[in-house]
């Protein structure tokens, strides 16, 4: 996603910060434009070593996504389904830097709906979110987060999340409410960005993926459609690594 | 310093859907065009093509397609005592940035605003007196009718090739249309579309329940199409990547689909992307415009003469270039004195997902168009009395659902847990019949004296410059109108057979952090007083004659409905005045 955003961003916006001559404002007239290979598709996130987290921080990162969405008889568990790896690199992304937000000071505090109000990205908030997760539990039980039993992992966020476990330094509440959405995400992007592993998240719904066209369908009421997903990179078959 | 260019006939700043119209008609008069738009070139072959557009984490999530804050942005506070903060990450709306501008993301919904809504002032006071409306409440009549722009709705609907069912033919009410609305010249060019399963089983409930539902008029094509400029539209697969997301399929109307092969064609256009407009020039005497000055992507700045001057950069940014480029004299609330940034307005959306038994009801809710829906539009305007409700205005609603991308559309009940094996189940369990209209409830938003645009003080842009201010909230009669309607919406969504309901109200104070659709309004308003109107009913400058202002700045307030066909009928009212009145003798085409 870093290539990908890094080129839109140049072709899109910061028209003062960046000069490469290939995103040069272009006259246009006589003809509609045809560049080959203007167009942008997005890079395969690679599997393997986390690219944001730190081995403590990912063992954290599997730790949550199995509680958040528990493995079951059907469908995979938040670990397997690699939401821990969706989010290490949305992190490592430009997503975690806040590229393209407005950064500029004064940063004040304000109401809730006047929205975020703070230099810290998502990566930032992580790296000292996990960090304060793992050092409250350390305290209270003498262990990491991951190395917590399934119980005592339940009672860790069900505390977090009602504001009955505070975290040093960190708004705990609404730090887990951020993992959820983030590991939930992981489970119904598509594959490409490293969750959603077998279409496993499409596939317990019944979502048909990146499919664009249901002409025969729309008429046919109340019946179930019958094709498994597909993703960017075709079927579950032909792209499980 | 800005380099010259050679000066041309006119000169276009932003080229979405209105610069792309005011492009066309103008250099159908044989005029020079040149056109400026911030953002890069866009069309389906390239930029979204079948393959990987269907990307709902890049383009909806991480708003791809979308202007980025740092490039500019706006500071939003809810009253004049707050300290506004600037909006560092898009929430209540989107600006649009590119070639095409919205036009290439909307849904393509295609409203035509009641008679009443042009007269609101007049025939709100006739009706119920002046006493039945809020003291700050600033709303006006427009100076132009429905009846007058009616050619021009007929032509932009046939341009993108509208498909509907007409509720009104020459004043005939016709079965299956919206029989509320005013009387139009001519049916759709093309019949309605075809609905899903809740949408159809929604314009049944709502019928049992006495309402006349009608299929949402849609600029995505229920079949092909050849617009009149020779420009062939494909029908809509129903693909549910369409609000966000730009079309692959040539069935989306936007300027790229009817317009731009066209125009393109023509010796005297010009089209130059990723060029930002950071002034309009004026004369000494500060009554005529001379031209633009824009940075190109490599940081440099031009200057670009032009005898005609139009502003088509979208409504936030019509109103931010006129208080950067000093033209007209801002709004002050505390002296009421003043127009740029006066009356500025939003939309009051809310809205109830239904939950049904999943063992009787398959939505299969991925189906779906940016407008496809059934509606209803008993409660909108001053369709019914006010009197006995206690507050004015209203809005249409509808299932109009527009497909359900698995990010944002895996609901569960309310009181369902928030993660875990309960969560889990009950997204398995109710995606496939679960009702999510997303903007189900859509009602007008009125002006009011203390809602505004002006300069922040604190905050500036990457040129330096101050960001604009948003001043807003919601007020009692909006908040009022939207429990009505809620309410009214609910009893139709219960009566399809939801065995749950979440109802979500609009309440204040009004959130920056959460959607609600990007029709924002006012601040350049059209009137027949320069002192409570920016533009006259041609979209004409008062203070500057050689510059017109497009988009739905020029609002006066909010009516219920989604606001672009009324932005490209104006549009085409206007260039109908340039052309026909302005060119012959240019100057003030009204007297002040
Ligand atoms: C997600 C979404 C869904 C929508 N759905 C609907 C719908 O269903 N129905 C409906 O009626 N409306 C809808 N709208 C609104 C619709 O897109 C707008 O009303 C319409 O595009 C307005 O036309 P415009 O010409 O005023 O502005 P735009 O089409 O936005 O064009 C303005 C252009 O000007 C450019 N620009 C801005 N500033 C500068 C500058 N300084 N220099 C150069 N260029 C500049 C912008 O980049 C942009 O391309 C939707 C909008 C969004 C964002
Ligand atoms: S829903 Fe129809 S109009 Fe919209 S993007 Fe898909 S094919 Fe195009």
């Amino acid at each position: 996603m870093i290539n990908l955003r890094r080129r839109e961003f140049l072709a899109g916006t910061a028209v003062l910060l960046f000069t490469a001559a290939t995103v040069r404002a272009a006259t246009i007239t006589g003809r509609l434009p045809w560049a080959p290979n203007a167009g942008n598709p997005p890079p395969q996130v690679r599997l393997g070593p986390w690219e944001f987290f730190s081995g403590d921080e990912g063992r954290a990162m599997d730790a949550l996504a199995d509680c958040i969405i528990p493995p079951d008889a059907e469908t995979l568990g938040g670990k397997d389904a690699g939401c821990a790896v969706f989010v290490d690199r949305q992190l490592a992304g430009p997503y975690g830097q806040q590229e393209g937000l407005y950064l500029r000071p004064p940063f004040q505090a304000g109401a809730k709906n006047q929205g975020h109000q703070s230099e810290k990205g998502p990566a930032q908030s992580y790296r000292e979110g996990l960090a304060a997760l793992d050092r409250a539990c350390r305290e209270r039980y003498g262990k990491s987060f991951a190395e917590l039993s399934g119980e005592d992992k339940i009672a860790v966020l069900t505390a977090l999340e009602k504001g009955n476990l505070k975290l040093e330094g960190v708004d705990g509440a609404s730090f887990f409410a951020q993992v959820v959405k983030d590991v939930q995400m992981g489970l119904f992007a598509d594959p490409i960005y490293g969750g959603n592993r077998d279409m496993s998240g499409w596939k317990m719904i019944g979502y048909p993926g990146a499919r664009y066209n249901y002409l025969d369908w729309v008429n046919r009421h109340n019946e179930r459609f019958p094709l498994p997903p597909v993703g960017m990179t075709g079927n579950a078959q032909w792209s499980r690594s | 310093m800005a380099r010259k260019l050679p000066k041309k006939d006119v000169v276009i700043v932003g080229f979405g859907w209105t610069g792309a119209i005011m492009a066309n008609e103008l250099t159908d008069e044989g005029l020079d065009v040149i056109a400026f738009e911030r953002g890069p070139w866009r069309d389906a072959p390239t930029e979204f093509p079948p393959g990987y557009m269907q990307d709902e984490l890049r383009y909806r999530v991480r708003h791809e397609l979308f202007l980025r804050p740092d490039q500019l942005t706006f500071t939003f506070r809810n009253n004049m005592r707050q300290t506004a903060l600037p909006i560092r990450s898009w929430g209540a709306f989107m600006p649009p940035n590119g070639v095409g501008g919205g036009g290439v993301h909307w849904n393509g919904e295609m409203w035509r605003f009641l008679p009443s809504d042009f007269v609101l002032k007049t025939h709100l006071t006739e009706r119920y007196g002046a006493a039945f409306l809020p003291a700050d409440m600033t709303i006006q009549d427009w100076g132009v009718t429905y009846d007058e722009l009616e050619p021009h709705y007929d032509r932009f609907e046939y341009l993108c090739g509208t498909s509907g069912t007409a509720g009104n033919l020459r004043g005939k009410i016709q079965e299956g249309g919206n029989p509320f609305e005013g009387p139009r010249s001519r049916p759709y060019p093309t019949p309605a579309q075809p609905q899903p399963f809740s949408h159809t089983l929604f314009g049944k409930a709502a019928r049992e329940l006495g309402y006349k539902p009608f299929p949402q008029p849609s600029g995505n094509l229920s079949q092909a199409y050849t617009n009149p400029l020779g420009l062939r539209l494909g029908p809509c697969t129903y693909c549910g990547f369409c609000e966000w997301f730009g079309c692959s399929n040539y069935s989306k109307a936007s300027p790229q689909t009817t317009i731009l092969p066209y125009l393109i064609r023509k010796p005297n256009f010009t089209l130059r992307d990723k060029s930002e407009v950071i002034r309009i020039n004026v004369d000494r005497s500060g009554q005529r415009a001379t031209g633009v000055t824009y940075v190109d992507s490599s940081g440099e700045q031009w200057e670009q003469q032009a005898d005609l001057v139009i502003l088509s950069a979208y409504a936030l940014f019509n109103v931010q270039l006129l208080l950067h480029s000093q033209i007209g004299q801002p709004y002050d609330p505390v002296t009421n004195t003043g127009v740029v940034g006066r009356n500025y307005t939003h939309q009051t959306i809310s809205s109830v997902n239904g939950f049904f038994d999943s063992k009787k009801f398959n939505f299969n809710p991925f189906i779906g168009s940016g407008s496809i829906g059934m509606c209803v539009d008993e409660f909108n305007g001053d369709n019914f009395d006010h009197g006995p409700h206690g507050f004015v205005g209203g809005g249409y609603v509808g299932q109009v659902q527009t497909g359900a991308r698995p990010i944002e559309s895996t609901l569960v009940p309310p009181g369902t847990p928030k993660w875990g094996p309960e969560w889990k189940k009950a997204v398995r369990d109710n995606y496939l019949s679960t009702v999510k209209p997303g903007t189900g409830v859509h009602g007008s938003f009125y002006s009011y004296r203390d809602v505004y645009l002006d300069l922040d003080t604190t905050y500036k842009d990457r040129f330096g410059r101050p960001l604009m201010r948003i001043t807003m909230d919601l007020k009692d009669n909006e908040i009022k109108q939207n429990k009505f309607l809620t309410d009214k919406f609910a009893e139709i969504i219960k009566a399809m057979g939801a065995e749950k309901l979440a109802v979500q109200y609009r309440t204040a104070p009004y959130d920056i952090t959460t959607y609600q659709t990007t029709h924002l309004n006012g601040g350049a308003i059209m009137g027949t007083d320069p002192k409570t109107s920016v533009l006259n009913r041609y979209l004409q400058s008062w203070d500057v004659p050689n510059l017109f202002v497009m988009g739905a700045s020029a609002f006066p307030q909010n009516p219920g409905y989604n606001p672009t066909l009324t932005v490209g009928a104006l549009a085409y009212w206007s260039a109908s005045a340039i052309r026909n009145q302005y060119l012959r003798k240019p100057g003030r085409l009204v007297d002040a």
